[in-house]
């Protein structure tokens, strides 16, 4: 071994192998030092309004430190709530249509889902905007702004995820299980229904909580739809929403509002990672299973 | 491994042998298939829509809107030209930062970092993945941006030598005062890099082993092995993934609107490499522009903005799937 390390070419190579695991190991380092950095800062400023009444309390005009984002977590919630109303179905089931057919329709539909998913969030608001609440201020001015609207893109959004998630899931699902299912003469329906999807269940829950984690904190295609609120709104009308909260803050000039949008920011990423989380969790546990 | 083949085969089988509850499973199979052309249309509709409200600005504008570098509501004038080119720019700078240390880090997680150090990192880097925009926007209001303007901005103007510099005098000047260019690039850097990452590792770790094995055998180093072998091999894929990385940065709208300072360079045409200017992108325009647009065709145009933004994002992800699933294909065979 002696001899051979003292060949001044294995040597050299031995030197450039040990530079080249550095620069990697840096390199990792670097990046995870960075988004380490952006999350501390996060925590560190988040949590000065960070308590009950931040959450339970509208925002108070008299005294602003005072005020909280009620009407935003409501907003969220409900918006959030309407793209999974439209998700669901649709994902799902187009999601079912990518397991048990086959054919040139199929790789189509897998093709425009990925397209879909590629089009830059903004866009989807627009196109919103451009097919439902345009048309409508045209005839009704100033007006035309909804939760539905917002919920509608959002919902938009996560089509693909959810699809994705239920073809893979689906695939996952033993073929023996199919095959003893429809040679009991199960009709098509029954099988996918009582015997394929209970048993990619919890996958597909995993899937859906994912993709909700990712649309969660979107801010672009709700300034075209929902256009944010100061109030407690219906949600046939303009209502906030969380990162609608953030961005209005964090642009804003006063101080105090600064600091509220660090709150609001650490109240987005615990509801994103707290989804994420469960997620995986629910992912391992049905693996257990 | 049995394939959906042998399954469709199986269940059509079963279909046409015929039950007395057929029509139930015609109506499955009618729903499913109604869902996947319904989204089908959908995606083809985004583009329709687009094209249908921005009918008025293309009417009136023409290939201007193209090669026009003004936006004036006054005038009635509406060009993209300095819209784009700040959008290339921005994404640009995100690439050039994120991609070494993007595929740097993607190496050390799935070829050279022990075993018990991956999972918790790969988590990490997912989790950082999923953060919204809007977040690293207000970091970079507050941190990133008086960082650049005290330690990076001002020193740089204030510096002799690079104002002979060739190159670095044309890039490291500007306004200077916080929002810009740079700052919209390193954020992007930082917001990509934890995706394009993830993707990477992907597909290093989808290469056989038996490769790496084959090159240890002959007696190379890990790196000559990874340079020389596993690179080589996972090329169009890494290159796809870097594409998916642009093609994000290229539609960002949140944290760049937050730092770019949105205003159009101070130059002739619009353009500007200083890197301390402020810029402006397509999408950080329409979400500014949006709020002040009167209806009609100052409307339209920006709704032509995110038809262009629409049409950009499909041609660049078209190719990036292509190059992935090429790369599947060649690992594969």
């Amino acid at each position: 071994m002696t001899s051979l390390a003292s060949t001044p070419v294995l040597f050299q190579r031995r030197v450039l192998n040990a530079l080249f695991q550095a620069l990697c190991g840096i390199c990792a380092v670097i990046a995870i030092a960075v988004l380490g950095y952006v999350l501390w800062f996060l925590f560190r400023q988040g949590i000065t309004y960070f308590k009950p009444s931040f959450f339970t309390r509208l925002p108070d005009n008299v005294n602003p430190a005072l005020g909280g984002i009620k009407h935003s977590i409501l907003g969220s919630v409900s918006i959030l709530g309407i793209a999974l109303g439209i998700s669901i179905p649709i994902g799902i089931l187009s999601g079912i249509y990518q397991a048990e057919a086959n054919g040139k329709l199929c790789q189509i539909v897998r093709f425009l889902t990925d397209v879909l998913n590629g089009i830059p969030s903004i866009v989807i608001g627009l196109f919103i905007y451009a097919i439902w609440i345009l048309p409508y201020a045209q005839k009704h001015p100033g007006q035309g702004y909804s939760g539905i609207a917002g919920g509608a893109a959002l919902g938009i959004m996560m089509i693909p995820l959810v699809m994705r998630t239920t073809d893979e899931m689906l695939h996952l699902v033993p073929q023996s299980l199919w095959d003893a299912s429809l040679a009991l003469g199960t009709p098509r329906w029954r099988t996918m229904l009582f015997v394929v999807l209970p048993s990619a269940r919890n996958g597909i829950v995993t899937g859906i909580m994912l993709a909700l984690a990712r649309v969660a904190g979107e801010t672009a295609p709700l300034l075209f739809t929902v256009l944010g609120n100061e109030f407690l709104g219906p949600i046939t009308g303009p209502v906030d929403a969380l990162p609608l909260r953030l961005y209005k803050y964090a642009t804003s000039s006063d101080p105090v509002q600064n600091a509220m949008a660090w709150s609001t920011a650490l109240t987005l990423i615990l509801i994103v990672l707290i989804l994420s989380i469960l997620a995986r969790f629910l992912t391992r546990a049905g693996k257990r299973s | 491994m049995p394939t959906i083949d042998d399954r469709s085969q199986s269940v059509s089988g079963s279909l046409t042998s015929g039950t007395n509850r057929k029509w139930i499973d015609s109506v499955y199979i009618g729903a499913i298939t109604t869902m996947s052309l319904a989204l089908m249309t959908l995606v083809l509709a985004i583009g329709c829509a687009l094209l249908w409200q921005s009918m008025p600005a293309i009417k009136a504008l023409g290939p201007g809107f193209v090669t026009g570098h003004e936006w004036d509501d006054a005038t009635g004038k509406y060009g993209s030209a300095a819209f784009l080119s700040g959008t290339l720019y921005s994404s640009g700078i995100a690439i050039l930062v994120s991609v070494p240390i993007s595929i740097c880090s993607a190496i050390f997680l799935a070829e050279l970092a022990p075993k018990w150090i991956r999972l918790p990192i790969t988590f990490l880097i997912e989790l950082l993945a999923a953060i919204p925009s809007v977040v690293y926007g207000l970091w970079g209001i507050f941190v990133l941006i008086p960082l650049l303007r005290d330690k990076v901005m001002t020193p740089a103007l204030a510096s002799s030598t690079i104002g002979k510099t060739p190159i670095l005098k044309s890039l490291l000047t500007g306004a200077g005062y916080g929002p810009s260019m740079l700052a919209a690039g390193l954020l992007l850097a930082i917001m990509i890099t934890p995706f394009i990452t993830a993707i990477c590792r992907d597909i290093l770790l989808a290469i056989p082993t038996m490769q790496r094995d084959a090159a240890a055998g002959l007696g190379t180093t890990q790196a000559e092995t990874i340079l020389k072998v596993v690179l080589p091999s996972a090329a169009p894929g890494l290159i796809g993934a870097v594409m998916l990385g642009f093609g994000r940065a290229f539609g960002e709208t949140m944290a760049v609107t937050m730092v770019i300072g949105n205003m159009t360079p101070n130059t002739p045409d619009g353009r500007s490499v200083a890197l301390f200017d402020p810029g402006y992108t397509i999408a950080s325009a329409m979400a500014n522009k949006f709020t002040e647009a009167t209806p009609g065709i100052a409307t339209a145009a920006l709704i032509e903005l995110g038809l262009v933004l629409f049409v950009t994002s499909m041609l660049i992800n078209f190719f990036a799937r292509s190059l992935v699933r090429l790369a599947a294909r060649r690992i594969a065979a």
